[in-house]
């Protein structure tokens, strides 16, 4: 696009985020402040994702941009648009075809391949923020590995609940060392992190952090020996395709309490339609 | 039958059609120029250029029209716009002393070297609504002095010579850029007044207010509010002296504190410093007031209130980043939303069972009255 870079930021922004991934990959898990710069779009709508793809990008890749698992979401739409506009490269809806994959709150269900980057969108990189809500005290604690508060929060769940009562941005132990915020996916989506063959990166622009998941890489979601970590099931298979390994969205048909369970994932809810009829 | 949500791409377009029309309003009236918010909506371009820390009048304006009068929006295009740019040179620290003063006060001397000028300010007018402004009339040009206005001392130094003040001196170190790495907690004064300089305008007013009010109190005075021109200069390897490639307007306050001393220092008055672009005093006043409250640790304060806690004060005071978050909450939550649903589902199930079979219903309001 005329009178901005190819991708929108500038080399040497670029570069500087590329130096951080480096260190990101080379310490899984570890949050590495990055000068995040501003975006033409607002911050929390992804602008820790965008600069990322934006740095990765090159003019042969293939981009797919998800938000809530669907290709046409809007905000998945705009950022998608955004990367045709200013780096001009294919996209696709097929999870399979990309090989760099934007995504806000999902992994995809179809397994992710070595050579595939999928990058996040985080809006609280700090796993242990909501425990703790100084930078200062934060840092410390993971640099002594302090993550009792964390188990303790997670027992006071089960003492109160009789569950962990957290469903989403389900707290993982990234190679046994790094307690690490998955971003907002459901914990449905936690297993998918663990020896992942596809690269993984977070990107957090108001908050000024990224980090990496590298592949197969041990990806622990943390939990209790009597009370193990699991995942959400649904009574009902997906109503469009039959799949019954997929995360579904309820969805309100009319206004007497009618309501049917779709794919959350549209990539993959065709396919399997595809495939079944 | 539902129908996975299609037609995202082609509802935007539509929504930005919309939005551009609103923006131009009724045919009827003519379109709104950038020339006339430059000249005549000034104090909202200066705000805009103070937030977006970039100096163009003319693009602030625009950035002011496009968001169709919204400053945090147009505060974020411009932002959004500056962070494109690149850095050809660095300018040499800017000397407010000497300032083609256009209007400068103290609230501490009743008369001082240079004088007291008000200049063109809203702080004697009576707000009364000017109901002529509604029709169409010439305002007559203001008288003006013959001499140019000779550049003024700054007041803070004349306390200076008896020690009262305490002295802030050049180190000579290169200033962190906020702009460019990520501000790392606890961070230095250099790098505060950076974040202070681009801190939402409202936010800082509550604050400073709230230390006013008795959170982490410590009775300033307006020891110089001053107002104009600066010269801007850069140096360039061909030539011996810094080379002025052009002027901008600034605001500066120096609001004077109380210190009580401790046992190595005596007692003496502190600073709080507030500087903005372009004619920006409540900012820089509010600004001024938060910087000394966050020296609070630095002096050896006690810490009392929210507006003494650097961080909590510092991570918060950016506009974009602030109303990019609060809005994100429009963006589809589908997948948490299902997540917490199922749990809570699930939780209520158990508490059900968990009741005797015979539970009663809960009890109705009137039977509830006493």
């Amino acid at each position: 696009m005329n009178g901005y870079n190819f991708a929108y930021l500038d080399e040497q922004t670029k570069r500087m985020i590329r130096r951080g991934l480096l260190k990101a990959v080379a310490i899984p898990g570890y949050q590495v402040p990055f000068g995040g710069r501003e975006m033409p779009m607002p911050y929390g709508w992804g602008t820790g994702g965008m600069q990322l793809t934006a740095s990765i990008l090159g003019q042969h890749d293939v981009l797919k941009v998800i938000d809530q698992g669907a290709d046409d979401t809007t905000n998945a739409v705009s950022i998608r648009a955004f990367f045709e506009r200013v780096a001009d490269v294919e996209t696709t809806t097929r999870a399979t075809d990309a090989s760099v994959i934007q995504t806000r709150h999902r992994i995809p269900e179809t397994p992710l391949v070595q050579g595939q980057i999928m990058v996040f969108q985080v809006p609280i990189p700090e796993p242990l923020r909501f425990i703790e809500p100084s930078e200062t005290e934060t840092r410390l604690m993971h640099a002594l590995e302090e993550y009792g508060v964390m188990h303790v929060k997670l027992y006071e769940d089960i003492a109160r609940h009789g569950h962990i009562a957290t469903t989403y941005a389900y707290p993982v132990k990234v190679d046994g060392r790094y307690v690490t915020d998955p971003s907002p996916i459901p914990k449905f989506d936690n297993p998918k992190l663990h020896m992942c063959e596809a690269l993984m990166l977070f990107g957090a622009g108001r908050e000024k952090r990224l980090y990496a998941i590298p592949p197969y890489t041990r990806v622990e979601s943390l939990d209790f020996e009597d009370h193990p970590f699991e995942v959400q099931r649904w009574e009902a298979p997906c109503a469009l395709c039959g799949s019954q390994e997929s995360f579904l969205d309820e969805v309100i048909t009319d206004d007497a309490g009618g309501r049917m369970f779709v794919c959350s994932d549209t990539d993959y809810c065709r396919q399997h339609s595809e495939e079944v009829a | 039958m539902y129908v996975a949500v299609k037609g995202g791409e082609q509802a935007i377009g539509n929504a930005h059609r919309w939005l551009a029309d609103r923006r131009r309003g009724e045919r009827e009236q003519a379109e709104l120029s950038v020339p006339q918010v430059q000249g005549q909506l000034r104090l909202a371009v200066d705000r805009v250029m103070a937030e977006a820390s970039l100096y163009d009048p003319e693009l602030a304006a625009l950035a002011f029209k496009q968001a169709s009068g919204d400053l945090i929006e147009a505060v974020f295009l411009l932002r959004a716009y500056r962070t494109t740019l690149p850095r050809l040179a660095e300018s040499v620290p800017l000397d407010t002393a000497l300032m083609r003063i256009e209007r400068r006060i103290s609230a501490a001397y009743k008369d001082i070297p240079g004088g007291q000028v008000l200049g063109p300010t809203y702080d004697y007018t009576h707000r009364l609504l000017d109901f002529m402004q509604l029709a169409d009339g010439e305002v007559p040009a203001p008288e003006r002095a013959e001499a140019v206005r000779a550049a003024c001392p700054q007041i803070l130094e004349l306390l200076d010579a008896e020690g009262l003040m305490e002295r802030e001196q050049d180190d000579g170190s290169e200033p962190f850029d906020i702009t460019r790495d990520p501000p790392d907690f606890p961070v230095d004064r250099a790098t505060r007044l950076q974040m202070l300089a681009r801190g939402d305008e409202g936010y800082l007013l509550a604050l400073g207010y709230s230390t006013q009010r008795g959170y982490g109190r410590n009775h300033p005075f307006a020891g110089e509010i001053r107002q104009g021109y600066v010269d801007v200069e850069i140096v360039v390897d061909e030539c011996d002296e810094p080379v002025c490639i052009g002027e901008i307007a600034l605001s500066e306050c120096q609001m004077i504190n109380q210190f009580g001393g401790t046992r190595e220092a005596a007692p003496q008055f502190t600073r709080g410093y507030g500087l903005a672009f372009g004619h920006n005093e409540r900012k820089t006043m509010a600004m001024a007031l938060m910087d000394r409250a966050l020296r609070a640790e630095e002096l050896g304060e006690p810490i009392i209130g929210p507006a003494q806690q650097a961080e909590f004060v510092l991570a918060h005071a950016d506009s974009v980043e602030a109303s990019g978050f609060v809005s994100h909450l429009k963006l589809p939550h589908y997948v948490d939303f299902q997540s917490e649903l199922e749990l809570l589902r699930r939780l209520r199930r158990e508490h059900a069972a968990t009741q005797p079979a015979d539970n009663p219903m809960p009890a109705s309001p009137e039977a509830q009255s006493s």
